[in-house]
């Protein structure tokens, strides 16, 4: 009985908490490749920095109309293709790499976006209004999450075996010319996409923890991409329940919350997972000098 | 970045400083939107008011920009709430190099903590009567003692219209010390209002008093509203902390939720400068309608529903009292 109010209590009692958990493990289970994906492709930070080229967008998205949904994420999609295509364009038709047009676009933005904010002159706490808060998600968010984390995976099935080899060969997609590139941007679109939904979700750019951390941990846990998306799903669906269990009942706050289990699966992963852990790696130098 | 936004404005306040007033028209800056009312009220024809802070706008994070430290620079006068409120005005007063009449316009009010419980830090406030005469200082002497207590007392006073004669008297006190050849002009305004002030108090105190005690419950977002309910014995419950910057734990929504289905609370409450996301949660939840938008921190533009200080109270005393008054579910 005791268990079963810790553990589900929580959630027949309350609405609200039926829906964060929704939301959550939809954006797990949609993040989950393309965390792999972002790991394997060496483009982890890559989430980080396309999360904060979306804020400007949706901060426009705000000061146009309101707090509107549809608003906030046309102007953050927007904002993010923009600086995935405009960085991606001048890496394949100047010298300048790839990551360097990337913050290069992403400063721009994040400039342009204070200065327009500034310029409305109202100073209500923008991060505050921007993020949605994974307590209050209402029927359009969990709609528009679900439907990411839909197109997600149709859209990423459709362009795997490219990605997959893209994974192990650095510019296989370009030597494969016009199907590569739009992959490619594809693949852009789709994290961008993912990262907006996961704004309304959690709540703040911790949303990139929920895509990245379980990826990185996932890597630990299987050696081919296909166990790898499993199992990243699978640890980020464990970190939300965690997450949310533990700022119920501990009255903590929920996003960071839901980033620290994901953190500790992390750090547990690292020690004792099957692949490449300091544990396995101590049982593989036993098991070779014996 | 806020310091270099600081030193941009230091240099320019250095650069375009204007010798205090230049204009025919008193020049006055006030910190938010209701100062800046009461102060255009106050001054009518006879003074520009600039207000930094302005409608829908949120006090407790403003970054100032050069164009107001150079506004502050001209200004004969400042009025500012006090009481901790604005954090972040000694700086600018400093970069701006303003040297005018400084009207506290909280000097004299009674401060509460922010637990809603009485405290007696406020040793230089409990004479009311005495201390609105020195409400404007000439030298500066009692600012430092209105800069000390400001961590604990909740600054929102003005939500009590007995607080508002206060305000009132404080700016007139100022602008007349700043400009005596129309000080018989702003003590007429000065009475006008503060008669006003009285009535809605009054009116106020029979109406909520009418309300059954256990009927005067509000949730609302921000904890905002500590002197309002302090007049008129209502309690407010709000799911976020007294700072617009904490993010509200599973627990604390949670708690809300059954506070309003075990006391059967049928007053929810938005307010102008914060988000109503959480809000709408709550009432989905409960089956509780939200009763509209309070103003607290700021008035609404001129054409919204509360454009000035008194319509404020107008708007904010009706729709609590319907709420308050609707069938319980």
């Amino acid at each position: 009985m005791a268990l079963y109010d810790l553990l589900f209590g929580p959630f027949i009692e309350f609405g609200f908490m039926r829906r964060a958990l929704m939301g959550c493990l939809a954006l797990s289970i949609s993040g989950a490749p393309i965390g792999v994906f972002l790991v394997l492709r060496r483009m982890s930070l890559m989430g980080d920095v396309m999360a904060h080229a979306i804020l400007p967008g949706a901060a426009i998205g705000f000061l146009l109309s309101g707090f509107s949904l549809f608003a906030m994420t046309v102007g953050g999609v927007a904002a993010g293709l923009l600086v995935a295509l405009g960085a991606g364009a001048i890496a394949r038709t100047t010298p300048l790499r790839e990551d360097a047009s990337f913050a290069a676009f992403y400063l721009v933005s994040l400039g342009l976006g204070v200065m327009i904010v500034s310029i409305k002159g109202s100073n209500i706490d923008l991060l505050h209004v921007l993020f949605g808060n994974v307590l209050a998600l209402d029927d359009p968010s969990i709609y528009l999450i679900g439907g990411i984390a839909t197109v997600t995976l149709l859209s990423l099935a459709l362009i795997y075996r490219l990605l997959v080899a893209e994974c192990f060969d650095p510019g296989f997609l370009k030597s494969v010319g016009g199907a590569g590139g739009l992959a490619h941007f594809l693949f852009l679109a789709l994290v961008v996409l993912n990262l907006v939904g996961g704004f309304n979700a959690l709540g703040t750019l911790m949303v990139v923890g929920l895509i990245v951390l379980p990826a990185a941990s996932a890597r630990f846990w299987s050696e081919t991409v296909p166990g790898q998306i499993v199992a990243s799903a699978i640890i980020g669906i464990v970190s939300s329940l965690v997450g949310l269990l533990v700022s119920y009942h501990a009255e903590l706050p929920t996003s960071p919350a839901i980033i620290l289990a994901a953190g500790a699966i992390h750090a547990l992963s690292i020690l004792a997972g099957r692949h490449g852990s300091f544990a396995s790696q101590a049982l593989r130098a036993r098991h070779l000098r014996g | 970045m806020k310091s270099s936004l600081w030193l941009i404005a230091a240099a320019l306040a250095l650069s375009t400083a204007l010798p205090a007033q230049a204009a025919d028209k008193l020049k006055v800056v006030a910190t938010f939107s209701v100062l800046g009312d009461l102060a255009s009220e106050i001054g009518g024809d006879h003074v520009e008011v600039r207000t930094l802070v302005g409608p829908n706008g949120d006090a407790h994070t403003f970054e100032p920009s050069p164009a107001d430290a150079k506004a502050m620079g001209g200004a004969a006068v400042l009025v500012e709430n006090g009481l901790g409120l604005e954090g972040w005005l000694g700086r600018l007063i400093n970069v701006s190099g303003f040297k005018g009449e400084k009207v506290i316009a909280t000097a004299g009010v009674k401060p509460i903590a922010w637990t809603g419980a009485e405290e007696e830090e406020g040793h230089d406030h409990d004479k009311p009567e005495a201390d609105a005469e020195a409400g404007h200082d000439h030298d500066g002497h009692d600012h430092a003692a209105h800069e000390g207590h400001s961590h604990s007392v909740d600054p929102h006073a003005w939500q009590n219209p007995l607080n508002g004669v206060l305000y009132v008297q404080n700016i007139v006190a100022g602008f007349s010390a700043a400009d005596p050849e129309n000080a018989a002009e702003y003590k007429a305004k000065g009475e006008e209002l503060a008669t006003a002030l009285k009535a809605i108090d009054a009116k106020f105190k029979a109406e909520f008093a009418r309300v059954p005690a256990e009927r005067r419950k509000i949730v609302t977002s921000h904890d905002a509203f500590g002197y309002f309910a302090d007049a008129y014995g209502i309690q407010f419950v709000a799911p976020e902390g007294v700072s617009t910057e904490s993010e509200a734990s599973a627990a604390d929504v949670a708690k809300i939720i059954r506070q309003i289905k075990a006391e059967k609370i049928t007053a929810l409450f938005a307010e102008n400068i914060t988000d109503p996301r959480l809000l709408n949660q709550i009432a989905r939840e409960t089956g509780v309608t939200i009763g509209g938008e309070l103003f607290s921190d700021a008035l609404s533009p001129p054409d919204g529903p509360a454009p000035t200080y008194l319509k404020m109270f107008e708007n904010n005393g009706a729709k609590l009292l319907a709420a308050m008054n609707a069938p319980a579910k």
